[in-house]
């Protein structure tokens, strides 16, 4: 699929971190800007991080226009990334039900979903009786303990194939000439006079006129070598995969209430996810009562599934800002530019983030979409409050 | 699951707290500069490795102490003693 390259002395662009936003960020480099001469490094395997730990859901149902305008971006970019890449990431756009379970919770989501209409995103409210029929498994009888009011529909939303996007990209970007390096590990970043100048890495040296980093959970730890600080947070989140079920589940189910969000693959597991671990962690793997909070969640909307196993399950460190929206920046050093912040749903920001980071890489200045996810918004207090960014809390 | 040293009560499960952060210096509000504010409300070492943190017994003694955690392995261990807290040897 791609070439395993020895690394060149010197490259124009290098991009650390080989997971989807590095991936997409040299695709879209490369095409876009025929910017050619870049390399991805990555210390593990490609889409080894949180590209292949996620639940590969894919929205743009976002409450404020910032964050609305930029994710719908990414949404219809990923509608035609298989053509784009002539490599199938089965985007199935089967879209996402939210319930509500109080009239509190309904009127927040008529709000949200006002916000989602005024922004140009589809969403539609659904009555008690629509979500009976959408969702015939959810417990709407009187016994249920939380009584379904109603909720909304993101028709578009959906999922794709992780590992397909991370190879998509890899390989298209390859097909344009740029290196992927994979178990090349970053140990340092080399300057002078304020300008970077080139990366230490487990393979040697290497120079770069402009370097990007896009590595989510650890961006502390790389951007403490470069000398700076960062308003992120490391936290697992986790997830888990039942066994595989004949089709049950036709959308993507969300609840705020219970803090869940499941889907059906196509090989017919349930995919579920829930709130994250609450401590800062590095380790990849979270408490196992977290686990046990987020399956009984699922059983209160689908207490069918009570006698379904769970198969695996899986945690990833993601990079929490404080007001859960992204940086896409330039650094203190020269040349040196980050991408961070995707928090708990850097997957569908995959082709959006890289499109912006390529654009802020090429010409030193982020593209319309991305103007206001700077660095320095947190001293002027124009945060970019997106409690609606996990999808589920507000 | 995580066991907290929390020094009046001695270790118990992870559930029964709620953590707090890692421990970040206050500047004096009075001569900080607007950078300086932002860094500390936002900035965060979130170190990969060993750090020192606060932890609240929310569902316990409710009182608020210092750990350190090594955020790589989850091992923990106590801080400095506190003030009026059980002393580990006395325990035993």
């Amino acid at each position: 699929m791609w070439r395993t390259p020895t690394p060149r002395k010197a490259y124009q662009v290098l991009l650390v971190g080989g997971g989807g936003h590095g991936l997409a960020t040299a695709y879209y480099l490369a095409r876009d800007w025929g910017i050619r001469d870049v390399a991805v490094i990555e210390k593990g395997w490609l889409g080894g991080g949180n590209t292949g730990r996620n639940t590969t859901l894919i929205r743009s149902n976002y409450y404020y226009p910032t964050s609305a305008r930029f994710y719908q971006r990414s949404l219809k970019l990923f509608e035609r990334l298989s053509n784009d890449l002539n490599y199938n990431v089965m985007f199935s756009q089967r879209g996402i039900v939210t319930i509500a379970f109080s009239p509190h919770e309904l009127n927040l989501i008529s709000r949200q979903v006002n916000a989602m209409q005024l922004n140009g995103i589809d969403a539609q409210l659904l009555s008690r009786e629509d979500i009976q029929n959408l969702l015939p498994l959810c417990d709407l009888s009187d016994r249920a303990r939380d009584r379904c009011v109603g909720g909304y529909l993101h028709a578009s939303g959906g999922t794709a194939r992780h590992d397909a996007v991370a190879w998509g990209f890899a390989r298209a970007a390859d097909a344009f000439g740029v290196d992927i390096l994979q178990q090349c590990e970053v140990r340092g970043f080399e300057a002078s006079h304020g300008r970077v100048s080139g990366v230490h890495t487990s393979m040697g040296r290497i120079s770069a006129e402009r370097i990007g980093i896009a590595v989510a959970g650890n961006s502390t730890v790389v951007a403490d070598m470069a000398g700076f600080r960062l308003p992120i947070r490391s936290h697992t989140l986790q997830a888990f995969v039942s066994e595989p079920l004949k089709p049950l589940l036709h959308t993507i189910v969300m609840s705020g209430l219970h803090h869940l969000y499941v889907s059906q693959s196509d090989k017919g597991e349930l995919v579920a996810g829930g709130d994250g671990d609450s401590y800062t962690s590095y380790s990849q793997r979270g408490s196992f009562q977290t686990i046990e909070r987020a399956t009984l969640c699922l059983l209160e909307v689908f207490p069918t599934l009570s006698r379904v196993r769970l198969m695996r399950h899986w945690g990833g460190t993601v990079d929490l800002t404080p007001d859960r929206s992204p940086i896409i920046d330039r650094t203190p050093l020269e040349g040196l530019y980050i991408s961070t912040g995707w928090g708990t749903g850097g997957f569908k920001a995959i082709p959006g983030g890289g499109r912006s980071f390529a654009h802020l890489l090429a010409h030193d200045r982020t593209d319309e979409f991305a103007q206001a996810f700077t660095l320095e918004r947190f001293s002027r207090g124009a945060l970019i409050d997106e409690g609606a960014a996990s999808g589920v809390a507000h | 699951m995580l066991q907290i040293p929390c020094p009046w009560c001695g270790p118990r499960d992870e559930i029964e707290f709620a953590p707090r952060g890692e421990v970040v210096p206050r500047p004096d509000p009075n001569i900080s500069s607007d950078r300086d504010w932002a860094a500390y409300l936002y900035e965060r070492g979130n170190v990969r490795g060993w750090l020192r943190e606060y932890w609240a017994h929310t569902y316990g003694c409710a009182q608020l102490f210092i750990i350190r955690r090594d955020s790589l392995t989850n091992e923990v261990t106590p801080d400095e003693p506190c003030p009026g807290a059980i002393d580990e040897r006395q325990r035993q």
